[in-house]
């Protein structure tokens, strides 16, 4: 493969991690503040990306619709966790568990309902199309540059309020030890409440820019759910900063060990079947790399301060 | 151990044992169960025999899950992968024509067996979420590997030639027969786990389930008892993927996605957490609202999810704590 290729393969392989990331950044506050798992968290990227095709052809406008579906995937956040989540926080996690899982079941099939199951194409903004050069006639598109630069400046965002604001502290102080910091005084529902439409808007966030590349279908948050879990439980619960070492090693590992390894069974295979089995294969790969990781690190790559 | 007796969880493990050696419920369970094809063949509605041997067969795979998570208390979120590797081996066979059930049974077993004994020696290592999230991880190796078997569908999946034959015989072919062949594999399979729940092993595995470090104490390994429990579960998961490849004539990697094994959670949580024929009751209960459902509207997920949702909220505990409640133990 080529050095333009191999380029191309990281960046794509970056794109993916940072997309990967704003979903798993909620996921794991969630789950390392409130000590609850949401596998409810993958829909509400679907929803973003409803939202987003949706409201970007009413109103016409990339921008707008984007800001609009933000609103939207907050305000869904919001509602969902006044109505279910906030009843399941002291529950054990065979209970969070199947009653996300009954919310998936009713988002997915909501959405077919509402837009149909056939996948929704959204187009990319004009100001975003086009392609950029990168050497020996390769051209690599505008709008997943776009999506890199603002994966990274969320990720830069969330760090500034997660590390130097009076709630970031607070966030973190949770993630190490809840009950503490309810006793010392602070709000501990209206903590959670903030953070898991934080989550909820940031994983709708993903959707959105993930739609114009991706196309928009009932499910498609389901194999992003799981990938965020691979990713929070490789980086460690509760920790950001894990969560986005994580997701770029996921992101990398996943869409290099896929494009290698067709190349790899392509000298044994027929092309067709190689890219077949290289598919199923190379799906594998982050999987062992999270049992690895659980097997000789259970807390993760880089765990909460303060959590074991 | 007089000590233990007077502990208030020891009262509810004892209510729960009560509730799992009771005999009357599976006994009439039983009766219904071999009465039902003869309804069905007097009413003429034979198009039911297909539901209730699924429901025969999903209860043996929702029994076995219910031995390590109702019994051992550890939450797999990976049990489809067993089904699913029962399923491949009996169609991988049959499709090799070599699939008699006295051969792929065993095969079946084999290599369900060796899958939890690898998966379950690294999984069983993590505890509380981490465990949760490595079991679904394997499970999901398992799926990708099923979609990456080329030479057999891949994603698509493989129609069966033909069911299975028994010594020779294509008794399979008949529905009734067939049926009643399933059914005898969950009574045997109840029997099995039952035995091993009430046994010296089994208490220690549900002892572990509420205090690992005292039952560790007592001079058990805990980890061994576990993965013995695992393994047989893993097996009996097999079994009952190779009945359902049979049944359907066909295989996929839909058997092993994420969605089954959660709802083989939620059969044996409505059943009844632990008390093993409960499973099979909520398989039954989880494909009869199924094909209630699915019968009303298209959209009937959009039902079964909140349903799913309003019995979280709703039954604390599910209704294994309702029964535990009725037959006296601790609320």
């Amino acid at each position: 493969m080529s050095f333009t290729l191999l380029t191309i393969q990281i960046l794509n392989g970056l794109q993916l991690g940072l997309l990967l990331f704003l979903v798993a950044a909620g996921l794991t506050l969630v789950f390392g503040v409130m000590d609850f798992i949401n596998l409810a968290h993958g829909v509400q990227y679907m929803v973003g990306a409803y939202l987003a095709a949706a409201l970007i052809a009413y109103t016409g406008s990339f921008a707008l619709g984007l800001v609009l579906a933000l609103a939207g995937a907050l305000a869904i956040g919001l509602v969902m966790e006044g109505l279910i989540f906030r009843h399941l926080y002291g529950r054990s996690h065979l209970d969070q568990v199947l009653a996300t899982f009954g919310l998936i079941l009713v988002l997915n099939e909501g959405v077919k309902m509402i837009w149909g199951a056939a996948p929704i194409s959204v187009g990319v903004p004009e100001a975003l199309q086009g392609s950029v050069s990168l050497g020996d006639g390769v051209l690599y598109p505008v709008y997943r540059f776009a999506i890199i630069a603002a994966g990274l400046a969320v990720a830069a965002g969330l760090w500034l309020v997660i590390d130097r604001t009076r709630i970031g502290m607070l966030v973190r102080a949770g993630a190490s030890n809840a009950p503490i910091v309810s006793a010392l005084g602070v709000d501990i529902n209206r903590l959670f409440m903030i953070v898991f439409a934080c989550g909820a808007m940031l994983a709708g966030f993903a959707g959105a820019m993930a739609a114009p590349i991706l196309s928009v279908e009932p499910g498609m948050g389901d194999s992003v759910l799981i990938l965020a879990f691979v990713v929070i439980v490789i980086g460690g619960i509760g920790s950001i900063r894990g969560a986005f070492a994580a997701a770029l090693i996921v992101g990398l590992l996943d869409t290099l060990g896929r494009s290698y390894s067709v190349d790899l069974l392509r000298l044994f295979l027929p092309p067709a079947a190689a890219r077949g089995v290289a598919g199923g294969l190379s799906s594998m790969f982050i999987y062992i790399l999270m049992a690895v990781v659980l097997f000789f690190r259970p807390e993760g790559l880089l765990p909460a301060r303060g959590r074991s | 151990m007089s000590a233990e007796a007077t502990s208030a969880p020891a009262a509810a493990a004892r209510a729960r044992s009560r509730l799992a050696l009771s005999t009357t419920a599976p006994l009439v369970m039983l009766a219904l169960f071999a009465l039902l094809p003869l309804l069905a063949i007097a009413t003429g509605q034979t198009h039911w025999l297909s539901l209730i041997n699924r429901i025969v067969i999903l209860g043996i795979a929702a029994l076995s899950l219910d031995l390590i998570l109702g019994v051992g208390g550890l939450v797999s979120f990976g049990h489809a992968a067993f089904i699913g590797l029962g399923a491949y081996t009996a169609g991988v066979m049959v499709d090799a024509g070599r699939g008699d059930l006295l051969l792929v049974v065993p095969a079946a077993l084999l290599v369900s067996a060796v899958f939890a004994a690898l998966t379950g020696a690294v999984s069983l290592r993590t505890k509380g979420v981490a465990f949760i999230m490595i079991t679904l991880a394997f499970g999901q190796m398992a799926f990708f590997f099923s979609q990456a078997l080329y030479a057999y569908g891949g994603d698509d999946g493989l129609t069966l030639p033909e069911r299975s034959t028994v010594a020779g015989f294509p008794i399979l072919a008949n529905k009734v027969t067939f049926f009643y062949v399933s059914l005898g594999f969950l009574v045997a399979a109840y029997l099995l786990v039952r035995a091993v729940a009430g046994s010296r092993f089994g208490r220690a595995l549900q002892g572990a389930r509420d205090n690992p470090v005292r039952v560790g104490s007592f001079g058990f390994d805990v980890f061994r008892i576990r993965l013995g429990a695992y393994v047989i579960s893993g097996m009996l998961a097999g079994l009952s993927g190779v009945l359902l490849a049979n049944q359907a004539e066909f295989v996929s990697p839909a058997y092993m996605a994420w969605q089954r094994s959660g709802e083989l959670i939620f059969m044996i949580i409505i059943g009844g957490l632990g008390s093993l024929w409960g499973a099979v009751l909520g398989a039954a209960a989880f494909l009869l609202l199924e094909e209630a459902l699915s019968g009303f509207s298209e959209h009937w997920k959009l039902g079964f999810g909140v349903l799913i949702v309003l019995f979280v909220l709703f039954t604390r505990g599910g209704l294994a704590d309702l029964a535990r409640r009725l037959t006296g133990g601790r609320a």
